[in-house]
């Protein structure tokens, strides 16, 4: 059984052997974000090297592709038609799992430095990165909706797509910043870092970044969560001291 | 200043905030009326995501009525007993009401039926009240003692009860029904329920609009306190820092606007909130009948 094992294991490096022949290394200029009060997004540099044995291969240049995503989760997507002169939601689909944050940077144009195929099986490309299985049959065209949903979060900075945004230089350094917006949901967001020659993807890296509440924002948080009744008692006590301290204070500058 | 705010997890502008409440808290302690119908979606517009804008903008009327009625109470403004009463229809309704939002939840387009009922509510009202406030006034220019306390179906009903702040004697159940019927509005909308009170208070039960205004404050107080708690215990959804931000503006707001409320006559005070009501009204209505520029709204899962 063992020597089975070893076999196997030596195969599967065999395999893979020829993948390894370039990789990442990793430098991030943080690996966690505190949410503070006065949190107004974040830039995070992504920098790192390409680690190879040999020397750098002949041919199309390596490129990088730097994709960071917050958590995901299921959305509904509507959409408005008018019916009897109002605008009403009339058809919806369910999105099953969308980020909440997606950014793709990458040292080339996307189409260029990733073949499609490579995009499906890795998920990289924004519109690849929603997963959207089945809208209800009434519904032809379930591909409008994920790309309202696209728009509407390229919108706000939430999905962002930036193109030679990636440096790269003499094929083994690169570095990028990713800038988080100030409207950021907590997780593990997941950094993945894509080398590709050709459109093929030749190496991937990844890695999280934390994204957590701190502090006064912590506690607030987790009472909400932990002890509503609490926290719903104290949001009403302080609007009634609130209220009585500025009628208090009135009533001093009158008397 | 930006401020990132714990529950509705975006950041938003400290002052922005502290002035919102302060405009909308003068026009709470001018008028009556929470000013819910106001704050809410104003709260939209900046981008707080609406089932916390609700939750939220319950909890900061709490802080804004308390300091208007106690300016009130020391003027003795406020009729108590009537608040009393019609508060215990005010609870009662806000119980229902929540049944009734959880049920059209469940059957989708929840969403059009709030605007709709703003649209009605805020219509009829605004337009009743402009109308009459405007003849009140062309009558007190001819010199016409304005006509008061006529007498009519509401005062041949039975359990009468005397309301002395008010001046009236009246049977309990036309403000029992009131408050009902508000508080029903009131957990649909998301809103006190101030400006159906108001009105209902001073066409329907014929009180004074003096005393109206305490009273109304004093029993959103109570609708609003009980609207929030529901929400931070079901729906997690209020936010404690933007609700000290909005009510830091509101309760300064409030004491100024009740003092500005006392210098003014009844009916220009009626007109201006008639006016106030209409634009909002016209607003939302608008929404409705115009071409969005963004047919697609993205929301969380049903059923999450």
């Amino acid at each position: 059984m063992p020597r089975f094992l070893t076999a196997l294991l030596a195969l599967s490096l065999l395999c893979t052997g020829p993948l390894w022949a370039e990789e990442v290394v990793l430098g991030l200029s943080k690996d966690k974000v505190s949410i503070t009060t006065s949190f107004d997004g974040s830039d995070i540099l992504i920098f790192g090297a390409v680690k190879r044995e040999k020397a750098i291969p002949e041919g199309p240049p390596i490129e990088v592709i730097v994709t960071v995503a917050g958590p995901s989760m299921p959305l509904t997507v509507r959409r408005k038609a008018k019916r009897l002169g109002i605008w009403v939601n009339t058809d919806a689909v369910e999105v099953d799992r969308a980020p909440s944050f997606y950014a793709v940077q990458t040292s080339g144009p996307l189409r260029e430095v990733l073949k499609d195929v490579e995009d499906l099986r890795h998920k990289i490309s924004v519109p690849r990165a929603i997963r959207s299985v089945g809208a209800p049959s009434n519904i032809s065209d379930a591909e409008s909706f994920t790309e309202a949903l696209i728009r509407i979060r390229s919108r706000s900075d939430l999905y962002q797509l930036r193109e030679d945004a990636v440096t790269v230089s003499e094929q083994t350094l690169f570095r990028t910043a990713v800038r988080l917006p100030a409207a950021l949901t907590e997780g593990d967001y997941v950094t993945r870092i894509f080398l590709t020659r050709d459109g093929q993807v030749i190496s991937s890296y990844d890695t999280t970044i934390d994204v957590q509440k701190v502090g006064l924002e912590r506690w607030l948080f987790e009472l909400s969560r932990g002890q509503p009744l609490l926290y719903g008692i104290m949001s009403i006590a302080i609007a009634i001291a609130a209220g009585w301290a500025a009628s208090a204070v009135f009533r001093m500058f009158r008397a | 200043m930006q401020i990132y705010l714990p529950i509705a997890e975006v950041s938003v502008n400290a002052f922005l905030l502290l002035g919102l409440g302060g405009i909308v808290g003068i026009l709470s302690g001018m008028f009556g009326v929470g000013g819910g119908f106001l704050m809410t979606p104003l709260l939209f517009m900046i981008g707080i995501p609406p089932a916390v804008a609700v939750a939220t903008e319950a909890n900061q009327i709490v802080a804004s009525s308390f300091s208007g009625v106690l300016a009130h109470l020391k003027r003795k403004t406020v009729d108590l007993r009537m608040g009393t009463v019609l508060l215990i229809g005010g609870l009662v309704g806000a119980a229902l009401g929540v049944v009734v939002f959880n049920y059209l939840k469940a059957q989708g387009q929840v969403d059009l039926l709030v605007k709709l009922c703003y649209v009605v509510f805020l219509g009829v009202i605004g337009g009743l009240m402009f109308i009459e406030s405007l003849n009140a006034i062309r009558k007190t220019k001819s010199g016409k003692p304005p006509a008061r306390k006529k007498h009519n179906w509401i005062h041949g009903l039975p359990f009468k009860m005397r309301f002395r702040v008010s001046g009236l004697y009246i049977s309990v159940i036309p403000p029992l029904l009131v408050g009902v019927a508000v508080g029903i509005l009131a957990a649909i909308m998301g809103v006190g329920g101030g400006f159906i009170m108001v009105p209902a208070m001073i066409y329907l039960l014929g009180m004074p609009t003096k005393v109206v205004v305490g009273t109304s404050l004093f029993q959103i107080i109570f609708v609003t306190g009980f609207t929030t708690l529901l929400h931070a215990t079901t729906n997690f959804t209020v936010d404690i820092v933007l609700a000290v931000l909005l009510l830091v503006g509101g309760v300064i707001g409030a004491q100024i606007g009740t003092r500005i409320g006392v210098k003014m006559k009844a009916e220009q005070l009626r007109i201006l909130l008639a006016l106030m009501v209409l634009a909002v009204c016209g607003k939302l209505a608008l929404d409705l009948l115009l071409m969005p520029s963004e047919l697609y709204s993205v929301g969380a899962a049903a059923g999450h």
